[in-house]
């Protein structure tokens, strides 16, 4: 190890080196894809020819059926549209909460700020099952006749939404504030020597400046919303009125009756998410990184 | 956690009102010496409604788990909610058969995170800082799996699992009636086998963290260390690790809650059946099962709860204070 110090190592690093650096990374990045493009290849198989040959074979024939089937005996449109409607106004409200609170804590050091993050982020932290066992029963005996299908908070997207909101307004609050918080504080100040109301502080100075996180947790936001498993599982109790990535569960055992199907069902379920991760990539790193205490 | 704040300065680590930066302390008060009564009401109601929001759904929730665990209560009428003490706790203790090996199979969940993915993260971060070519290229492969959502990771992995037609026992010849390795069915293998699934979803997650870490590593410590004849290792260990610091807390957290929080692959797989039971499916089975009792779904919510405290508030103690410093 030590025989050779080789002072120039960083700068001009050995072509073998390099060579099996590459080799090693391209043959990991290559097991780690694996499983994916094993689901994509089972996919693209037609059932009886890989019950008739085996799932490891060579294929004959390579088709979108399964992709079709799926998305249409499953009606995967209806539950693409739930997910719609919980994770848009999701991620609007949740934006739009926090970055209110996140100013408020920025701007006005008034003697709670730090209490009232410290409520945030620590709620953000805690594990989804410390809260269902009270909230599956406050949104049972919560009655909204007429607000909501269901006539109750539960078994409804409004349901979801709100609890969507509450957990993930924490992590965006912190987010927010710090970045208000690197914003200089003369622009405030002077609008409201000026006489500018709060209100126009926070929508019409603060907030633009804030575009680059707040499209770096919108990105995020959504991918987390439209990933949620848990919140829909317990909360919506009609099989119809889950969104997407719930519904994954009945439908694999109702609709995809074999794993060719399976395959392509799930595979569908992860499109959205990687358009939305390859058009935005950065905003989504960025955001990830820019409040990394999220669990 | 706290021993410090004698030495460090007068000012207490997370109580509000002794002051942040003195400069940003002054600023504020201006603002607030501005102020109208119209922009008192703005002002409360921006802070309010999100805040009863959040308390509402996931404090005053919380707290309930907390005091629940003492009743009993077949959640119809409030009327029925009855004191028990300690009961439910004595009997998820003494007689539940799911409970201990669920506190054992989150700490081995932990551990395997924190042993196995997150080393090779920061492995991986490693290489990929060393202005590679194709860079971009690997960090996407490894952090494709993050992306997905945990529900779909289980259904892939299950392709790859399934004692039939699955990848792995179809290469070694293990489909065949009289072979079978069922790797989600038998208890002996079904948690290491979804380990693996979220391992490789966490390495990803880890490298991200860690490369985000390593850009604020200054980058002339490390060529002073190499013009000093340090090798990759040395300089590793002795230069880069240490600066590491801060990111290595956020890795320690974030695994930590990784591990309280998983729910969902285990779900997929089995629905955290004989082997792979976990806390938060006994939380949830409770719900959703048959017999759901609140008082007891409550009590072993609290230990979740009691655990994610330990960990998050010396965390976020920290967090602030450093903060508060900068």
């Amino acid at each position: 190890m030590s025989g050779t110090p080789h002072p120039l190592k960083r700068r001009a690093p050995v072509r073998p080196a390099r060579i099996l650096l590459h080799v090693f990374l391209a043959a990991t990045a290559l097991a780690w894809l694996a499983p994916l493009l094993w689901a994509v290849f089972s996919a693209l198989r037609p059932y009886g020819e890989t019950s008739a040959k085996g799932y490891v074979s060579w294929p004959d024939t390579l088709n979108l059926d399964n992709f079709e089937n799926a998305f249409r005996q499953s009606d995967m449109t209806h539950y693409f549209g739930n997910t719609l409607i919980i994770a848009v106004p999701a991620v609007l409200l949740t934006l739009f909460l926090s970055s209110m609170v996140a100013f408020y804590v920025s701007r006005f050091d008034f003697r709670l700020n730090l209490a009232l993050l410290l409520v945030f982020t620590a709620g953000n932290l805690l594990p989804q099952q410390v809260v269902i066992t009270p909230l599956y029963r406050l949104y049972l005996l919560t009655d909204l006749p007429g607000v909501t299908a269901s006539g109750k908070l539960y078994d409804s997207a409004l349901g979801l939404v709100l609890i969507h909101v509450a957990f993930q307004s924490g992590f965006c609050a912190f987010v927010l504030s710090n970045y208000m918080r690197s914003l200089p504080h003369e622009l405030t100040e002077a609008a409201l020597v000026d006489g500018a109301s709060v209100w126009r502080l926070y929508w019409q100075i603060t907030l633009p400046l804030c575009k680059p996180a707040m499209a770096a947790l919108a990105t995020l936001l959504s991918i987390w919303i439209y990933n949620d498993f848990f919140w829909a599982l317990v909360l919506i109790s009609t099989g119809e009125n889950m969104p997407i990535t719930s519904a994954l569960n009945n439908l694999s055992g109702q609709y995809f009756t074999d794993p060719n199907l399976v395959a392509a069902g799930s595979l569908l379920t992860a499109i959205p998410t990687l358009i939305v991760y390859f058009v935005l990539q950065r905003q989504f790193v960025s955001g990830l990184t820019l409040g990394s205490g999220k669990g | 956690m706290t021993t410090d704040t004698t030495t460090k300065s007068p000012r207490p680590a997370a109580v509000p009102p002794a002051g942040t930066a003195p400069a940003g302390k002054r600023a504020a008060r201006g603002h607030e010496r501005l102020l109208t009564r119209r922009d008192r009401i703005t002002l409360a109601l921006m802070a309010g409604v999100p805040t009863l929001l959040h308390v509402a759904l996931v404090w005053v929730t919380a707290i309930a788990s907390v005091l629940l665990a003492f009743t009993s209560w077949d959640g119809i009428g409030f009327g029925s909610i009855r004191w028990v003490g300690l009961d439910n706790f004595t009997q998820l203790f003494k007689d539940n058969p799911q409970f201990w090996p669920a506190v054992q199979h989150n700490l081995i969940w932990f551990g395997a995170l924190i042993l196995v993915p997150t080393p090779f993260g920061l492995f991986l971060a490693l290489q990929l800082d060393k202005r590679i070519r194709f860079s971009r290229l690997y960090q996407t492969a490894f952090f494709l799996p993050v992306v997905i959502s945990m529900a779909c990771i289980g259904f892939v992995w299950q392709l790859v699992y399934n004692p039939d037609t699955g990848l792995i026992n179809s290469v070694i010849g293990a489909n065949r009636p009289g072979h079978y390795i069922d790797w989600i069915g038998d208890p002996a293998l079904n948690l290491w086998a979804v380990l693996i699934a979220a391992s490789w979803r966490h390495t990803g997650y880890m490298m991200i963290l860690y490369l985000a870490g390593l850009k604020s590593v200054d980058p002339s410590l490390r060529e002073a260390s190499a013009l000093d004849g340090a090798t990759e290792w040395q300089s590793f260990r002795h230069v880069v690790f240490p600066t590491l610091r801060p990111t290595n807390t956020v890795v320690l957290v974030v695994t930590i809650i990784e591990a309280l929080r998983a729910f969902d692959l285990v779900f997929v797989f089995n629905k955290g059946a004989q082997g792979t039971e976990l806390l938060s499916i006994l939380v949830t089975n409770n719900i959703i099962g048959e017999s759901s009792r609140i008082g007891y779904g409550s009590a072993i919510a609290v230990v979740l709860l009691v655990i994610s405290l330990a960990v998050i508030i010396p965390y976020l103690i920290a967090t602030f204070r450093k903060e508060r410093r900068a």
